[in-house]
């Protein structure tokens, strides 16, 4: 009550208060950094998108030229599909990060060094990552070459097979991101409610009961940033497809995000406006997603 | 706690488990052990096809030096700190006021803000692109240092500014309501009572964003060229480039470029995951 009471007093005296100026006098560096560097580019880019421009000549308005082009570039379907492959396989991280974070969760001697050992991928580059992982697979002297070696069997270059290359590129790329998931669930265990457990406990509920029906809902706020980071991580994915493959063979493991950059900047051309057209693509998918964790950050807002 | 306390298993069951648990822990690091012996073994086991097994011999400060003394890794790694702390203070310090405004007081534009700042961090990379390496272009920030310190300052202070005002948030409103009454300035609110308080979040994600930029890869790609302001990131594949099958310098170079991260996760552990973490358990 006292709140709404003072709040409607500062609302009464909003133009003469000094309070109402304030927020922006704060706000303002983020705002202007912000604008230049993230929000005018997003517009500009879908502008840029309805010209051909090679970026030093005259830009040419083509309309949707390089849209109706996409409709009929089957690279950008490989893309597509596979960007929609890395979301599917990249989801995978979720459960398989809970079930780490369960494994961890225990209370043995040096347990705290182990889950911060499980947790190194994650803080490492994937450069880095892309280019253990491009050894891994190596099918001259890699790791996988020798175990299919020792069972006798004929190497696999996934790296160069159209079928499996961007499932050699996700598993990499599951490892750090395992990692990250772990810790998300390993943090929602700990506050996991003791009270809820013994009550189920009392009831007879254990095992794969517990988890399922007391322990699962609990570690929701944990299951929906996972989700929402491994998503945002999949459409990105471009670290990992840069060092191991460059979307090859073929393009047959390209995914939109290098794609973008290969049509508008690399040594295949410098289409921008047709690049700009593929981030736009991009662009409007992770919308989908960008706006449902606003819709659920709103709700939360309200509820506070 | 779940799954059930291991200690309230018979015995047998608690020695399995710390007998599995080491294993289970190497075979999860195997990729990285592999890159570590591969750091320190001699050309002639790389030539002969000796990659993942046990090295011949143990070279760890001859590769290492070699790396050093015939690449321009201590470039790269210079750049990538010249690039990353500024970052770091900048974006930090952008987001504690702009996560104040938007924590603290109550005006139309707050939420709406906020939200803009929360969904630009979400957004992929390659919308930003060519207008960024076009502006960086005719402002003459292309392929310098303060090209990418200011973008990548820009960029963080989305995320940034998401969690400073979280935080601030959860603080007492009442310590600024007893500043306001008191007569205190809004200035000296935010540097005297805030800011003190805020110091845990300024740790959390002063960590997270050396983290972030240090392994960026995509905007060292995009925003320079040459080798001159290059981080170790892009200067790492590069040297995968120059030295086909020298496997030993390139994962002695890739070891050089995770160091950092590391040691800073090491280092400040509690708030590195305190960061990650925010907003996967309910206050």
């Amino acid at each position: 009550m006292e709140q709404i009471v003072r709040f409607n007093e500062n609302k009464r005296n909003y133009s003469e208060n000094k309070l109402a100026f304030a927020p922006w006098y704060f706000l303002l560096p983020a705002i202007i950094f912000f604008l230049i560097y993230v929000i005018f580019p997003i517009f500009q880019s879908v502008w840029i998108s309805f010209y051909e421009w090679d970026g030093l000549g005259e830009a040419q308005w083509v309309g949707l030229a390089n849209y109706v082009e996409l409709f009929d570039d089957e690279y950008f379907y490989t893309s597509l599909k596979n960007n929609f492959i890395w979301l599917i396989m990249y989801l995978l991280a979720v459960p398989m990060g809970l079930f780490i974070a369960l494994f961890l969760n225990q209370v043995v001697f040096g347990i705290r060094f182990y889950k911060s050992l499980f947790f190194f991928p994650f803080v490492i580059s994937q450069v880095v990552v892309g280019l253990i992982f491009s050894w891994f697979y190596n099918p001259n002297f890699g790791l996988l070459a020798s175990i299919f070696l020792s069972f006798g069997l004929e190497p696999i270059a996934v790296l160069s097979d159209e079928d499996l290359v961007t499932y050699g590129i996700i598993f990499a790329g599951l490892w750090p991101q395992i990692a990250y998931c772990m810790i998300l669930y390993l943090t929602g265990l700990s506050n996991v409610s003791k009270d809820l457990m013994e009550a189920a406990r009392l009831d007879g509920a254990k095992g794969l009961k517990m988890l399922w029906h007391v322990v699962l809902p609990q570690l929701r706020p944990a299951t929906f940033i996972s989700v929402v980071v491994t998503v945002i991580g999949a459409l990105r994915s471009f670290d990992m497809v840069a060092i191991m493959t460059e979307g090859g063979p073929y393009g047959s493991s390209n995914v939109l995000a290098y794609y973008m950059y290969e049509t508008a900047l690399s040594e295949y051309g410098f289409r921008l406006g047709y690049g700009s057209a593929i981030a736009t693509v991009l662009f409007f998918i992770m919308l989908v997603y960008i706006g449902y964790f606003l819709w659920r950050l709103y709700k939360n807002e309200r509820e506070v | 706690m779940f799954p059930k306390p291991i200690h309230t298993f018979p015995l047998k069951f608690q020695l399995i488990y710390k007998i599995v648990l080491p294993i289970v822990l190497i075979i999860w690091l195997l990729p990285l052990i592999a890159i570590f012996l591969t750091s320190v073994r001699s050309a002639t086991d790389i030539n002969t096809g000796n990659v993942f097994g046990w090295p011949s011999q143990f070279l760890l400060i001859e590769n290492y030096s070699e790396v050093f003394k015939r690449s321009k890794a201590i470039l790269y790694l210079k750049n990538s700190f010249l690039i990353t702390i500024p970052t770091v203070i900048l974006s930090v310090s952008l987001a504690c006021l702009a996560g104040y405004a938007l924590a603290i007081y109550r005006f139309r534009w707050a939420l709406p803000l906020f939200f803009i700042f929360v969904a630009g961090n979400f957004i992929p990379f390659q919308i930003l692109m060519i207008p960024v390496r076009d502006m960086s272009v005719s402002t003459g920030l292309y392929n310098t240092i303060s090209g990418q310190v200011l973008f990548h300052a820009a960029f963080q202070t989305g995320f940034c500014t998401f969690f400073m005002r979280n935080f601030i948030k959860a603080l007492p409103f009442e310590l600024i309501e007893s500043g306001r009454i008191e007569g205190v300035g809004e200035a000296k609110i935010f540097l005297f009572i805030v800011l003190p308080l805020v110091r845990p979040a300024l740790a959390a994600l002063a960590v997270l964003i050396f983290t972030f930029v240090w392994n960026d890869f995509f905007w060292a790609t995009v925003l320079t060229q040459g080798e001159s302001v290059k981080p170790i990131t892009a200067g790492v594949r590069s040297l995968n480039g120059q030295y086909v099958n020298n496997w030993h310098l390139v994962s002695a170079a890739s070891l050089c470029a995770a160091i950092p991260p590391v040691v800073m996760f090491f280092l400040m552990q509690k708030h590195f995951i305190a960061g990650l973490t925010l907003g996967s358990v309910k206050q």
